[in-house]
């Protein structure tokens, strides 16, 4: 299947779906030095996105999310990409601070909701074009 | 590919010939732009930062390289609070998280001397003589003072999260997109108060209002009907709770707030979507979300979450009437250094003193490290914490009015009478 998207920050995404079936807030919500999900309400707490293509509705608000998700990068227990149904201004910057200071790559792709519905966690994706990956 | 509208100082800043610094600010606001839709930018004369607060050493690292690479400020732009309180190190030891703590202070010595002024707090808006006025575009960032900034005041701004909020600040301008344009302030959704007037006149009634507003709304724009007045301290106890329970960054009160003086105003003549009525019952299970054990003993008071303002200082003062905090309860008050300076002024800071209760300037107690004396059974009056700190530090809490928090403090019991 071929995936179309806009792409928001970057231009290529390959790896493994790890999919948040709910949004998360990055700021005491994840460990930016494991990468693990730590917010315990949340339905995927205890997974790792570290290395994961993180399929997720968006961030929650948090004011904090964007240094949280650069951290992750910084410390390489971020997530190898990130796939999101809203356009997610905080999880963008974060992935522009960490490329701009470090190098790190973190590419950002928006999709529909349809699309969104079809990435389960373990799906091989891979870049096919500008906004496309297949899987 | 970008729809932004841009002139040549944009082009100039994103081609790099005014340096790293604008360069990646400049980027960083037209990614703004892209996700939300804007085609043109508004300037703005005002910005309170969040970037300033320690998160990591990203956070640490990316402020360096602003001031290594020369970034000045664009506009007037105040701190949100720290970590740490600089002038109370035992608050936040530094033997315990150094990293995070030596990080904070290195922090707060970059953004001075990017040239913000030194506000380290989370309710600037106490501070008379450099408020928004109605009207004004400005860039908020914490979620309180963002609503209170678009509701109280009638200022305008979207709640711009960290990194991104300097960028503004250095650009001086913002994508003109949600509350900075007319359409996105308008409410379309109505928060009806059925209540009798004893529930009305509850002190804990605003938290508790923020709290259903949140739950209820997400993040659109009520219109509160049915609450005959509020004081300010009062909306921001709405404005605070309202943006912990759920993402609300404006709400309009018919009658009170600045562009809501009927009905129609706030909704701009049109019918609302949905409505929510909020009876005794909502606030019943509104309380119920605040308190996570049935303990009688308490061990903490925490009070100034946001900021306490000099009339709350004033309404705690009453409460306590004199009386000292127990011995073995720490009962903290955060606030601001301006508000601190003008309790020194009044002789309140050493009768304070006296009575055993902890001012803590420049941060705030719900988030971690855990800060020494906050521990076991926490009273508060402030629903923002009594939402967030249960999560954040190995602590119990219990929300009760301010009364209820002085006679805790003064007792160690809730409910106990000195």
């Amino acid at each position: 299947m071929k995936i179309t998207g806009r792409w928001l920050h970057g231009e290529s995404i390959s790896g493994e779906v790890l999919r948040l079936d709910e949004p998360l807030s990055f700021w005491g919500g994840l460990d930016p030095s494991t990468g693990e999900i730590i917010d315990q309400a949340h339905p995927q707490a205890g997974a790792s996105m570290a290395g994961a293509v993180v399929a997720m509705p968006g961030s929650r608000g948090s004011s904090g999310t964007p240094g949280v998700l650069g951290e992750a990068l910084r410390t390489g227990a971020g997530p190898a990409a990130l796939i999101v149904t809203k356009a997610d201004i905080n999880l963008v910057a974060g992935a522009m601070v960490a490329e701009s200071l470090y190098g790190v790559d973190c590419p950002v792709l928006l999709v529909d909701g349809e699309t969104f519905a079809s990435l389960t966690t373990g799906t091989r994706v891979e870049h096919a074009g500008p906004g496309s990956l297949v899987d | 590919m970008t729809s932004i509208e841009l002139d040549d100082l944009d082009r100039e800043r994103l081609a790099g010939t005014r340096g790293k610094a604008e360069q990646l600010a400049m980027r960083m606001l037209v990614a703004a732009a892209e996700t939300s839709g804007a085609t043109e930018f508004v300037p703005i004369e005002f910005a309170h930062i969040g970037s300033c607060h320690y998160t990591g050493r990203l956070a640490l690292d990316y402020a360096e390289f602003l001031l290594a690479e020369g970034a000045t400020l664009a506009v007037p732009t105040h701190t949100n609070a720290s970590l740490i309180d600089i002038h109370q190190p035992a608050m936040r030891p530094e033997a315990a998280t150094p990293e995070a703590v030596r990080g904070a202070a290195r922090l707060m010595e970059i953004y001075e001397a990017l040239g913000c002024t030194a506000m380290w707090s989370c309710a600037p808006y106490h501070e008379a003589r450099t408020r928004p006025t109605v009207g004004t575009q400005i860039v908020g960032s914490e979620s309180n003072a963002v609503s209170f900034f678009n509701s109280v005041l009638g200022a305008r701004t979207n709640k711009y999260g960290d990194l991104l909020d300097v960028c503004a600040a250095i650009i001086g301008k913002v994508p003109l997109a949600g509350l900075h344009t007319d359409e996105g302030r308008l409410a379309t959704h109505e928060l009806r108060l059925e209540l009798t007037d004893a529930e009305l006149a509850d002190s804990s009634l605003p938290h508790l209002l923020g709290i259903i507003m949140g739950r209820a709304v997400g993040t659109a724009v009520p219109v509160l009907t049915g609450l005959p007045s509020a004081t300010e301290d009062e909306l921001k106890a709405i404005a605070a709770a309202a943006a912990t329970s759920g993402a609300v960054e404006m709400f309009h009160v018919v009658g009170v707030t600045p562009e809501a003086p009927t009905f129609s105003d706030a909704t701009g003549g049109r019918p609302v979507d949905r409505v929510t009525v909020v009876d005794r019952e909502a606030l019943a299970e509104a309380r119920m979300l605040l308190t996570t054990t049935d303990s009688e003993h308490i061990d903490s008071v925490c009070l100034g979450t946001p900021h306490f303002s000099i009339d709350e200082f004033g309404a705690l003062r009453k409460a306590l009437a004199g009386r000292r905090v127990h011995d073995d309860v720490c009962l903290v008050v955060t606030t601001s250094r301006a508000i601190a300076h003008e309790l020194g002024l009044r002789g309140w800071r050493a009768e304070l003193d006296e009575l055993g209760v902890e001012v803590v300037l420049d941060t705030c107690t719900y988030y971690p490290p855990q800060p020494s004396g906050v521990r076991g059974t926490v009273m508060t009056n402030s629903a923002k914490w009594a939402y967030y700190a249960p999560g954040m530090l190995p602590i119990n809490v219990v929300f009760g009015g301010l009364q209820a928090c002085a006679d805790a403090a003064v007792t160690g019991q809730i409910g106990g009478s000195a």
